[in-house]
């Protein structure tokens, strides 16, 4: 690979990835309806989630099934501070201390425990520790809500009610046919929060952690014999993409207004970030942003396009249950095997190298 | 014709190369001595004829056929046993199963195991005992016997002294020399003294190249050529 | 102190452990029947686990693949004998006992037979072009796992189903003021003629020695002339079917299946074997052991910890033994 010109492939996938970001800054004006500003808010938290994932899996080379327990931490930190504290910033502040703390600290004792040993071990005992979590919020319903979840109020700027700016008429003022009203300040607050986080994640790949963490993930014996210490850069590499995931989980419970078992720790959202990771491309941060979109928009509008298929296959055997729209982890299933298998470098790392070869 | 016959071997291990071109005949019968400085490739080279690992390009012949590239089971089942520096025993099974499982047919022929029980009187006496409570030398006979349980052409012994107590080395030295008399045995040693009692013709590898070919005799009196290839301070 | 250990090591070292539990849970109950009721119940969940839980031990043991779609076969093996006896219903309400039987031996062996087609095409298909590399490895028998759930929930659908129980099954033994039910020790039964079965091979035949070699030294087995990796097909066959078998008893003492079942269970599993030691039979064992009579005790003294009681078994064994109780000699 030369450096001295920017490959065509390299340049594409920023253009793309410079372009969603724009498109996710106008969503609120160029999609007006509350569906696609769900969608929107939910590409921003997953990007996050994805990219903070991409240091473990593509940088470092450690399997986590524990990215989700991470994201709940959060999410259940600052929907139980709003519970109990009342919708204010003080409790958002407190419950996202909260659960980056616990998700810190829970991550340094996985780490120490099982980092040294294999990554197949280190993946065993971050699932088994998910699936705890999980059972323990179900469980624990006096604090979770149980399977119920829990709802709430966020800080008073975030009601949809809310008026940012009114016209001379005291009615919410329009942007453009757009209400300035508590909706679209959430709406800025999760994109803000999560460009933050994902430049974050951008500088550390950058810095000189990233490169010692490919040291690592090429030859850990070397980087070893060379005097770094893996262990304890794997443990803080994990409690960082826990802290990010931590973080994110508490902005997606601000959004929501509601926290639960499905939206916050279900082993679902481990598999979207899984799916996410592979296809956007490991090891390239710009793939999450690829990853994300491409599953997100999938989720929402896929099953659409499923149901219409199913009603096509009508009448004949097992096909319309296999286009069942509840089947598309089915579909997406097969393709992440194809592209781990065919096209490990996922999306964003395929195009990248293609134009650096020309 | 010689028994094996290495030309211009190439071995590379992930990115790095570790043999450049390695070319030696092993001649039948006795013992041939591979030596070497720490790192030189003599290990490298002794998996690379066992199938361990791949070399390319280059050849392997052994009585005349190439078996480079060939899967190690199959370079194994044309007579070829290997006797690796960690001694390749399994711990967790008794000296009599990890003999077992080096016979052809499950079945101890009564002639070799007479012999091996002569040779490593040790073996016998910790018959039904695991592997693993062993002594580093006992280990070190039985990971032999187990190259000897069949009748083989060659057998690739990878530095066998190492960490063995001197007495030890000395028994293992005459079972070697009885060993070589019906089997052609191809010795990597740094311990000079002990192969300079064993060898016939020799080797000296250095960087993945043959530095020196020749025999035994003439070299252990050649104290310069030893010096410049082996940095011998003694 | 040194003492003490290598005294407990004559008297039988770790596997001393699960009969230590059963006391000090003894003295904790407080009553006799009820701890037996309790110790019969861990001990068969134990076996069913136990079956589950070997392949995917002596996989990993053997070629240092792990599996994590291992759970499928379980899954799959509880719905397809749960299927198979749903449709020979009317040999399992019969009169005749040998009906019974014939039924159940049917619907296992439907289950083992899945398992070993079901093993092969994993083996070969999903596995083999990615040995040696360990993340691609877990990502794509990951991605294996969620297209069987997927299956499982097209074929038999989402909701509850029922598994029908052979009568001679059916109902409990009294014996003094102890119950204790049938199907339980059925299933403790089954599993330990199994585990006698696997302890026979492993350490009486050629094929057994060659599997416990291979776990320790895959190199030195090939350097001797034998070809791993059919062994390894056929060791992987073999552990589908045992976690299919294990899926199906499990089927038959619920009595009542989600497709959620094969994702609950995987985690048990995978407790299991990083406790016991990846790549011992020995470990496995004593590793579901241990998670079955802890899972009935703590269930009946602390409710509340019993789901977490797994979690807290393994993190304080991991503490102790890095590499888990019993594990293959390496």
């Amino acid at each position: 690979m030369t450096h001295s010109s920017p490959a065509r492939g390299e340049l594409f996938i920023k253009a793309l990835v410079l372009t969603i970001g724009v498109l996710l800054l106008f969503a609120p004006f160029l999609f007006q309806d509350t569906r696609s500003l769900e969608v929107a808010a939910r590409i921003c938290i997953f990007v996050v989630l994805v990219a903070s994932y991409d240091l473990l899996i593509g940088y470092t080379g450690i399997v986590s099934f524990a990215h989700t327990m991470f994201f709940g931490f959060g999410a259940y930190g600052g929907a139980i501070a709003l519970k109990q504290m009342g919708p204010g910033w003080d409790a958002v502040i407190v419950g996202a201390i909260t659960g980056l703390a616990v998700s810190i600290i829970v991550a340094i004792a996985i780490g120490l425990l099982s980092l040294r040993v294999k990554a197949i071990f280190f993946a065993m005992i971050t699932l088994a520790a998910a699936s705890v979590a999980l059972v323990l919020a179900s469980q624990l319903s006096g604090l979770t809500g149980g399977e119920d979840g829990i709802t709430y109020k966020t800080p008073q700027v975030f009601k949809t009610a809310t008026k940012l700016l009114v016209d001379e008429n005291g009615k919410v003022a329009r942007l453009f046919g757009v209400k300035l009203n508590g909706k679209l300040a959430a709406y800025y607050f999760v994109f803000a929060t999560s460009l933050a986080l994902f430049i974050l994640c951008l500088r550390m790949v950058a810095s000189p952690l990233g490169t010692v963490l490919k040291a690592i993930r090429e030859n850990e014996a070397r980087a070893e014999a060379i005097g770094y210490r893996v262990v304890a850069y794997r443990t803080f590499v994990f409690c960082m993409a826990a802290a990010a995931a931590s973080l994110a989980g508490t902005i997606y419970a601000i959004w929501l207004k509601y926290t639960g078992p499905d939206t916050a720790l279900s082993f679902t959202i481990m598999i979207d970030i899984l799916l996410m990771v592979v296809i956007g491309g490991m090891g390239t941060m710009y793939g999450a942003v690829i990853g994300a979109v491409l599953l997100v928009l999938a989720q929402y509008y896929l099953r659409d396009l499923m149901g219409v298929a199913a009603e096509f296959f009508h009448g004949v055997p097992v096909l319309p249950e296999l286009f069942d729209p509840d089947r598309w982890l089915l579909w997406l299933g097969i393709i992440f095997i194809l592209l781990v298998y065919f096209f490990p470098k996922g999306i964003a790392g395929t195009i990248w190298t293609k134009g650096a070869r020309d | 014709m010689s028994l094996l016959s290495l030309s211009q071997m190439k071995t590379s291990i992930g990115q790095y190369h570790v043999l450049h071109d390695v070319t030696f005949d092993v001649p039948e019968g006795g013992v041939f001595v591979l030596l070497g400085r720490n790192g030189a490739g003599k290990t490298t080279t002794l998996r690379s004829i066992m199938g361990l690992w791949k070399p390319s390009p280059g050849s392997v012949r052994f009585r005349g056929e190439d078996i480079a590239g060939l899967h190690a089971s199959d370079i194994a089942r044309k007579g070829i046993a290997f006797v690796p520096e960690n001694m390749g025993v399994f711990g967790g099974l008794t000296v009599e199963e990890n003999l077992v499982l080096a016979t052809a047919k499950g079945k101890f022929d009564d002639v070799r195991l007479k012999r091996i029980y002569d040779l490593f009187p040790a073996l016998e006496q910790f018959w039904t005992k695991q592997a693993w409570s062993l002594s580093g030398g006992q280990k070190q006979m039985l990971s032999v016997a187990r190259a000897i349980i069949e009748p083989r052409e060659l057998i690739l012994i990878d530095e066998p002294t190492k960490g063995l107590a001197p007495s030890i080395i000395d028994g293992m030295a005459e079972a070697f020399a009885e060993i070589g008399q019906s089997t052609t045995i191809l010795l990597v040693e740094q311990n000079f003294n002990f192969a300079k009692r064993l060898g016939q013709g020799m080797a000296v590898i250095d960087d993945g190249h043959i530095a020196h070919t020749g025999t035994m005799p003439d070299f252990a009196v050649d104290t310069a050529l030893q010096e410049q290839l082996l940095s011998l301070s003694s | 102190m040194n003492q003490i250990s290598q005294t407990l090591e004559r008297f039988g070292g770790v596997y001393l452990l699960p009969v230590i539990v059963g006391l000090i849970a003894f003295v904790l109950i407080g009553a006799p029947s009820s701890w037996v009721t309790l110790t019969v119940a861990g001990l068969s969940m134990g076996m069913m686990i136990f079956l589950m839980a070997s392949g995917l031990s002596l996989i990993f043991g053997l070629m240092d693949v792990m599996n994590f779609g291992h759970s499928a076969f379980v899954s799959f093996g509880a719905f397809v004998s749960a299927s198979a006896l749903a449709y020979l219903s009317g040999w399992l309400g019969a009169d005749s006992v040998a009906l019974n039987i014939l039924a159940l031996f049917l619907a296992f062996a439907a289950a083992l037979a899945f398992g070993l087609v079901a093993g092969w095409f994993f083996e070969v298909v999903i596995i083999k072009p990615v040995y040696h590399d360990h993340l691609r490895q877990i990502l794509i028998t990951m991605g294996a796992l969620i297209v069987s759930e997927q299956i499982i929930l097209a074929i038999w659908g989402g909701a509850p189903v029922s598994v029908p129980r052979p009568a001679f099954l059916e109902g409990s033994w009294l014996i003094g003021d102890v119950t204790i039910e049938i199907y339980r020790a059925f299933a403790f039964a089954l599993g330990l003629a199994v585990y006698l079965a696997l302890f026979f091979v492993l350490t009486r035949t050629r094929i057994g020695l060659l599997i416990r070699a291979g776990v320790e030294n895959r190199e030195m087995v090939e350097a001797l002339g034998y070809k791993i990796n059919r062994l390894f097909v056929g060791v992987f066959m073999v552990g589908s079917a045992l976690a299919a078998l294990g899926g199906a008893m499990w089927a038959g003492y619920e009595t009542l299946i989600t497709p959620a079942l094969g994702g609950e269970m995987m985690i048990v599993v995978f407790i299991v074997v990083i406790i016991g030691g990846l790549g011992s039979v020995e470990g496995t064992l004593l590793g579901a052991i241990m998670v079955g009579l802890m899972a009935n005790y703590i269930g009946f003294l602390a409710p509340k910890l019993a789901l977490a009681s797994n979690m807290i078994l393994m993190m304080a064994i991991l503490l102790w033994r890095p590499s888990g109780l019993k594990p293959a000699v390496k």
